[in-house]
């Protein structure tokens, strides 16, 4: 099985119904997969603060839900994390492709890279970091424990990681 | 007519259906004139209403009412083209279109100027779109509950808001008690 069908599959074994995008190079294959799948309502959003109130509804209407963005979109939504995931104690998986990591060809994608970790740990957001293939062993877990405790968490997945597929 | 007369005259409709409400003084006035357990009342994050209801309506089937505003539209543009393709039946967009920042002051937006939210709808999409006058409220959205087709409404009305209390209801009291009122039959 590839990543992208595996990432897919343990989003819908963890009970995930609804995901919403915005794309980045790196998460092309798992949108792709995610999309095609036919237990996932699959919304692309414009961006991610928007991503998020979907995220939001969709789970106070019974159906657990999760996004799927770039690092870059830490410095969209750190208001809606704050006021409407955090504040309401709503569970939201983010699976973030961690671009500006060493591989990295565009040097603007650095200047987010640098605060991304700074900015989740500030939110107090727990934060795996997805590095060799064999990492993703760990994402069923992660989603199991988004829901347990009902936080934001956030699954950075570096160029490495997806390298090595 | 002001926000708050309108509210206070839909009232007996939205009683009886998932509210998700505006940030600020919106969801004030709503929360004072009739706090149902159907009502979710944003606290904070302008803009995202429409979104959270967008999510709401595409998981369950139960009519969905969002009373939004125009300057909270305009900070969130995006959703339209999501509202319009992702068609929810059971979604209803009001747009409480007072041309103003009501809960900061009554600054004015860009929609008491050139800007026309019911056309940026149509443009992005969306296929029932229905603007009218404050009086026509009512009516409007009776209409739209019973037309089985996702409906964004703009209402324009004046600038103004009454004075309530603050909502005191912890964040989380309000989602859970939200969250049972969409799960019971
Ligand atoms: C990101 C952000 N910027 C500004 C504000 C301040 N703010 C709160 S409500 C509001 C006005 C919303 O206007 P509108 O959606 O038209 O609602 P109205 O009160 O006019 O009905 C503003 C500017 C905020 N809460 N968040
Ligand atoms: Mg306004």
């Amino acid at each position: 099985m590839n990543i992208h069908k595996r990432i897919a599959g343990d989003l819908v074994a963890a009970g995930i119904g609804f995901v919403t995008t915005v794309p980045c190079k790196q998460l092309a294959g798992v949108i792709e997969e995610v999309d095609r799948h036919p237990e996932i309502l699959h919304v692309p959003s414009n961006k991610e603060d928007e991503g998020m109130g979907l995220c939001a509804g969709a789970w106070m209407g019974g159906r657990r839900s999760a996004i799927i963005m770039q690092n870059t979109a830490l410095g969209v939504t750190i208001n809606t994390l704050a006021t409407l995931i955090q504040f309401y104690r709503m569970p939201l998986p983010m699976l973030i492709s961690y671009r500006g990591e060493p591989g990295e060809p565009v040097a603007c994608q650095v200047e987010m890279a640098v605060h991304t970790k700074a900015l989740l740990a500030q939110l107090h957001i727990p934060a795996y970091h997805f590095h060799r293939q064999e990492d993703v062993e760990e994402l069923p877990k992660i989603l199991d424990y988004t829901f347990m405790c009902s936080k934001p968490v956030a699954i950075l997945t570096d160029a490495s990681f997806w390298g090595g597929y | 007519m002001i926000r708050s007369e309108i509210l206070q005259e839909i009232a007996p409709i939205l009683r009886d259906h998932l509210v998700i409400c505006n940030i600020g003084i919106p969801s004030q006035e709503l929360h004072a004139i009739d706090d149902r357990p159907t009502n979710f009342y944003m606290l904070g994050t302008m803009g995202l209403a429409s979104s959270i209801g967008l999510g709401l309506a595409l998981v369950q089937p139960k009519p969905v009412i969002v009373i939004d505003g125009d300057g909270s539209i305009l900070t969130n543009l995006g959703t339209l083209p999501t509202i319009a393709n992702n068609p929810a039946p059971n979604y209803i967009l009001l747009v409480v279109d007072n041309g103003s920042y009501g809960s900061t002051g009554d600054q004015p937006t860009y929609t008491g100027r050139k800007t026309s939210l019911a056309g940026m709808a149509r443009a992005a999409g969306c296929e029932r779109v229905v603007e009218c006058r404050a009086e026509e409220t009512g009516d409007v959205l009776q209409e739209a509950l019973e037309a089985d087709e996702a409906t964004v409404i703009i209402c324009k009305c004046e600038s103004g808001n009454a004075k309530m209390p603050v909502i005191t209801m912890d964040p989380v009291a309000i989602r859970d008690r939200f969250m049972r009122a969409v799960a019971t039959d």
